[in-house]
């Protein structure tokens, strides 16, 4: 069994692996194929351009991780350096979004499965919060730092990042840990009851272990969610040290040096692989409490 | 290894005692009644079918006992408590249809489940489990999963939990109803050794009336609309084994029931008990 585990994972590891050569051999494809100025059908572009500027080389994309950050300068730090540095910070706000946002779902969902009113009052403004646009509330949250004192400390304005990012990341969660602890059967929380197990007994010995097949999905995509908040946050917060900044920075160079754009976009991508796998290898450990159908 | 009979005491009362109990499901006209005018008295260590249509309460009936719902009318004790003390008490013992064995858990863990409720420290749950396990039959199965056990001894696993804290009562609704014939069969055997081992009070809900004869001192006899008791038939077979079931007065006993779930005129001297 564990040998098909294994060649399946490894299997899957090869697509990916695969998917990436081929999105790369099309990009170049495409560089070789269409004209530099794109394909234009009666005075409007059908094909986008695939000159230098628009479309570089992947061999200079990734030359511009080993390039410095200011050229001719004896400063020695790389692109590459500023990057993993930009990257690290990101990840630590998304990573506090996160914990805050699997926390506070988490909660919401406790509330909404112990008491029918509860979820009847609560459930349509948990699903309404994800309809109003981000970049809507980013500046109304940016606006707390300075303004708003929390357990005897000022707001940072980094925390205006995570707090955003934890925006993104409880909606999930409070959705699958809902469905999740509802899911045993009637003859399970009846066995509890005749046995007179307390909410607490019945939470823990019942209700938690029949939702991990909700929460380990739910998870990996509150850790995607607080990725894309937290760039998206600094960006719209304009808050330094983060990718989303790093993001805009190079954007603006981007007449001179159109490859260095893709070194951050990069990088977040890579961030968005570690939050998932880092939640994927937890629900790994967790795996004794697959459904026996999907664990064979 | 045996497992230690309970002493039952002559003075001990009775297991299950029903007086004027009903059940009306929803409120003002658009209510049903479920259960109407329901005495029952359950002795301790007797096992007590109660057979009847779809439809006729048994189940509701069983799960009054429970305490899973509250009758709207009546008094319901249990080993002479009220039915909710009883319940808070773990005082009996319950197994449903379905084994509802929690996957997560090994065989061993899911027959501990109502000793760690009941906040019983690991060695005397592990001991227990055994035992149970060893008069079920299933000891090679500890630490397997229940997925990994066919259906029949998934509800042994079953029977086994709802012995574990020693019950004076054994609640059983259905729980041989998913099983082919001679699982079927086979399984009675054992519940009735079980029964004779643990000295519990079964109160037992079927659908199959061999079942209800082979097993029971008495079969409650009920019918549907509004579910009430309309029969309650003596079962005079003595030691069950395996001869019985190829009895004449087994067959006698089938018929005997056969004929109270049909409606036949009831002599009074049977119903007044």
């Amino acid at each position: 069994m564990s040998d098909r585990v294994l060649g399946s994972r490894a299997g899957r590891a090869a697509m990916v692996v695969l998917a990436l050569v081929l999105l790369a051999a099309l990009w170049e494809a495409y560089k070789l194929v269409i004209p530099e100025d794109g394909v234009s059908v009666g005075g409007s572009l059908v094909l986008p351009r695939s000159d230098d500027a628009s479309m570089p080389h992947l061999s200079e994309i990734f030359g511009v991780f080993g390039r410095s950050e200011v050229s001719g300068s004896a400063d020695s730090s790389t692109v590459l350096s500023s990057v993993l540095s930009a990257l690290w910070y990101s990840l630590r706000l998304a990573a506090a979004g996160f914990v805050v946002g699997v926390l506070v779902g988490f909660a919401l969902a406790l509330a909404m499965q112990r008491a029918r009113i509860v979820e009847r009052a609560l459930l349509p403004y948990v699903v309404l919060s994800q309809t109003v646009p981000l970049i809507a509330l980013a500046p109304l949250v940016y606006g707390w730092s300075g303004n708003l004192t929390l357990f005897g400390m000022d707001w940072q304005p980094w925390m205006s990042v995570s707090a955003i990012s934890a925006y993104l990341a409880f909606f999930p969660v409070a959705v699958g840990a809902l469905r999740g602890l509802g899911s045993p059967p009637p003859v399970q929380t009846e066995l509890l009851d005749c046995y007179a197990a307390s909410w607490w007994q019945t939470l823990v010995r019942l209700r938690l272990p029949a939702s991990v097949p909700y929460l380990v999905p739910a998870l990996r995509l509150a850790a995607a969610a607080a990725v894309i908040g937290a760039i998206v946050a600094e960006i719209s917060t304009g808050l330094q040290g983060g990718l989303g900044r790093l993001i805009i920075s190079y954007a603006q160079q981007a007449t001179g040096d159109p490859a260095k754009v893709y070194a951050p976009i990069a990088g977040a991508a890579v961030m968005g692989l570690l939050a998932v796998g880092t939640v994927s290898g937890l629900g790994l450990a967790l795996r004794r409490y697959d459904p026996p159908e999907a664990r064979a | 290894m045996s497992v230690a009979p309970i002493p039952v005491a002559v003075s001990a009362p009775p297991a299950v005692a029903l007086a004027g109990v009903g059940k009306t499901f929803g409120a003002g006209p658009a209510g049903t009644r479920a259960v109407t005018d329901v005495d029952l008295t359950v002795a301790a260590g007797e096992f007590v079918s109660l057979i009847g249509p779809s439809g006729c309460g048994k189940s509701t009936l069983l799960r009054i006992v429970a305490n899973l719902i509250d009758p709207t009318e009546g008094t319901v004790l249990v080993n002479g408590k009220p039915a909710r003390q009883a319940r808070l008490d773990q005082d009996y013992g319950i197994a449903f249809q379905q084994a509802g064995l929690l996957e997560w858990r090994t065989v061993r863990a899911n027959v501990e489940l109502p000793l760690a409720l009941h906040g019983d420290g690991r060695a005397a749950r592990r001991a227990r489990a055994e035992e149970l396990l060893e008069l079920v039959g299933l000891s090679d199965f500890a630490g397997h999963r229940p997925s990994e056990l066919s259906g029949g001894m998934q509800q042994r696993v079953a029977i086994a939990r709802a012995l574990a804290r020693r019950p004076a009562l054994l609640l059983m609704d259905e729980p041989f109803g998913a099983l082919d014939e001679m699982t079927r069969e086979r399984m009675q055997s054992e519940l009735i050794g079980i029964c004779a081992e643990t000295q519990a009070a079964v109160v037992f809900v079927t659908h199959s009336i061999p079942e209800a004869v082979y097993l029971s001192q008495r079969v409650v006899v009920m019918s549907p609309r509004p579910g009430r008791i309309t029969e309650i038939v003596d079962v005079p077979l003595g030691t069950r084994d395996e001869e019985v079931r190829e009895a004449g007065r087994f067959y006698a006993a089938i018929t005997d029931v056969r004929e109270a779930l049909r409606g036949r005129p009831v002599p009074s001297a049977e119903a007044s008990r």
